[in-house]
């Protein structure tokens, strides 16, 4: 951030113009939220819709920084200009955080990609709606692909992976059986599996009990809904082996979702979901005012009396928020 | 000073293996509730100054243990002005007293040596963002 009173009109449109800087200070106001940041994500939407969304989740330590690093390689030298979104998490304590996947990707990215390191931030809904303005960002100034990598643990980190068009869940050797891989909800939203770091023991057991995981969708049924079997790729990002695999997978991913008109569908999920993110956000706020207000403190009166229940308050008082 | 998330960023710049202290300072950033962005070991000048345009830096924290700091220090801060970027540099480390001075001169921010205290570590950079910010 600078001290200039540049509006975020202009930042907007020097950055679509591909000046690096204003776009930096624009994901800085979207990180910030407010008026500012939907000022922003507005001009960024009408132009948006164009980029291909590749979400890379998985546990920590599981080589998704490393992966990504690779990834940012290859696009470079295939001369896409892509961007990264690197999500880690704040401390609950503080509010600080250390966002150290960069040091994984700088020597591998090229000139043209750009890489932003976004804390969570801990507040309610924060991730979720910075990080579909931030692609829509990305999208508006013309960056293709963007690839969001998070942490596969917390609902918002997984919605947020899963909202891609293309989710890659990267696991480990030594995760767990098949019947760990089946509680995940996280392996539910792959569309790509990555087996990382191949080289250590247990590796062929990840795949087998991957493979048995997608068979016995193919029983039940969830695989003809669908139509598509993810492929589950052994690499091991150290060395750079699969990585090229897991770029294929990740086209012919993009070529089914658009020869099937799937895609459609996945965008208009994504902005469901943030109309939906909104709303809550909106209600949340609207709520915290109302439990202020002397509309509130009756309710909470006559809970603490015990003549109502906690959710016959909240009722009612949505009931009389929803008549204004 | 504006009450807004600063982020910093760390990094070793040029051929510096000794990277505890850049370690313990990321941790009392952290704990000051800073975000730090950590670029870590074998920087060069225009790799800091690209993460400092793409994460939008507040401060950039360096850390000098090879006897670089005159060399390499105000190289950086020419490399910030020449982008056009005023974002204060910090140098943290090994930096004998009768050379701070000629670092502060090429437009370094602070200097912190190894006897700074958590306390005074938060203190310099959030003075060197706030002296900034009112600039």
């Amino acid at each position: 951030m600078t001290s200039s009173s540049d509006s975020s009109k202009e930042l907007f449109e020097r950055a679509v113009k591909g000046e690096r800087r204003s776009l930096g200070r624009l994901l800085t106001s979207i990180e910030r939220g407010g008026n500012e940041a939907e000022i922003i994500a507005g001009l960024a939407h009408q132009v948006s819709g164009n980029t291909h969304v590749v979400g890379i989740t998985g546990a920590p330590g599981s080589g998704k920084s490393t992966l990504t690093g690779r990834l940012l390689k290859l696009f470079s030298e295939a001369g896409e200009k892509l961007a990264v979104l690197a999500v880690d998490p704040s401390s609950p304590l503080t509010g600080g955080a250390i966002l150290g996947d960069r040091i994984r990707m700088d020597d591998l990215a090229g000139e043209e990609s750009f890489i932003r390191s976004m804390a969570t931030r801990g507040h309610s809904g924060g991730l979720a709606l910075a990080v579909p303005a931030a692609i829509q960002l990305f999208d508006a100034a013309g960056y293709e692909p963007v690839i969001i990598e998070t942490v596969g643990v917390g609902q918002v980190e997984v919605d947020v992976a899963g909202a891609a068009d293309t989710t890659v869940v990267v696991v480990t050797p030594g995760m767990g059986d098949a019947v760990q891989a089946n509680k995940a909800g996280l392996l539910e939203v792959a569309d790509i599996f990555v087996v990382n770091k191949s080289d250590r023991p247990g590796a062929n057991d990840a795949r087998r009990d991957l493979e048995l995981m997608l068979d016995l969708g193919h029983v039940s049924g969830l695989e003809q809904i669908t139509g598509y079997r993810p492929p589950i790729i052994m690499a091991n990002s150290l060395d750079g082996t699969g990585a090229e695999e897991v770029l294929g997978a990740i086209k012919s991913h993009a070529e089914y979702l658009h020869n099937s008109g799937t895609i459609h569908n996945r965008q208009k999920e994504r902005l469901v979901k943030e109309i939906q993110n909104r709303i809550e956000l909106l209600i949340g706020l609207t709520a915290d005012g109302v439990l202020k207000s002397e509309l509130g403190n009756r309710h909470i009166t006559q809970v603490l009396d015990r003549k109502i229940s906690p959710a016959e308050a909240a009722k009612s008082i949505v009931r009389l928020l929803l008549k204004d | 000073m504006g009450d807004y998330q600063q982020r910093v960023i760390l990094a070793k710049l040029g051929l510096d293996g000794h990277d505890r202290g850049i370690k313990v300072v990321a941790r009392i950033l952290r704990d000051a509730g800073m975000e730090v962005i950590y670029l870590g070991l074998r920087q060069t000048a225009a790799s800091i100054v690209a993460a400092a345009e793409e994460e939008d830096a507040d401060a950039i924290g360096l850390s000098m243990h090879n006897a670089g700091h005159l060399t390499l220090g105000p190289k950086m801060a020419s490399a910030l002005s020449d982008a056009g970027m005023d974002i204060p540099l910090i140098i943290g480390g090994i930096v004998p007293d009768e050379d701070v001075e000629e670092l502060m001169s090429a437009g370094i921010a602070a200097v912190l040596g190894p006897g700074a205290s958590a306390e005074e570590v938060v203190a310099t950079v959030q003075d060197a963002i706030s002296a900034r910010d009112e600039a």
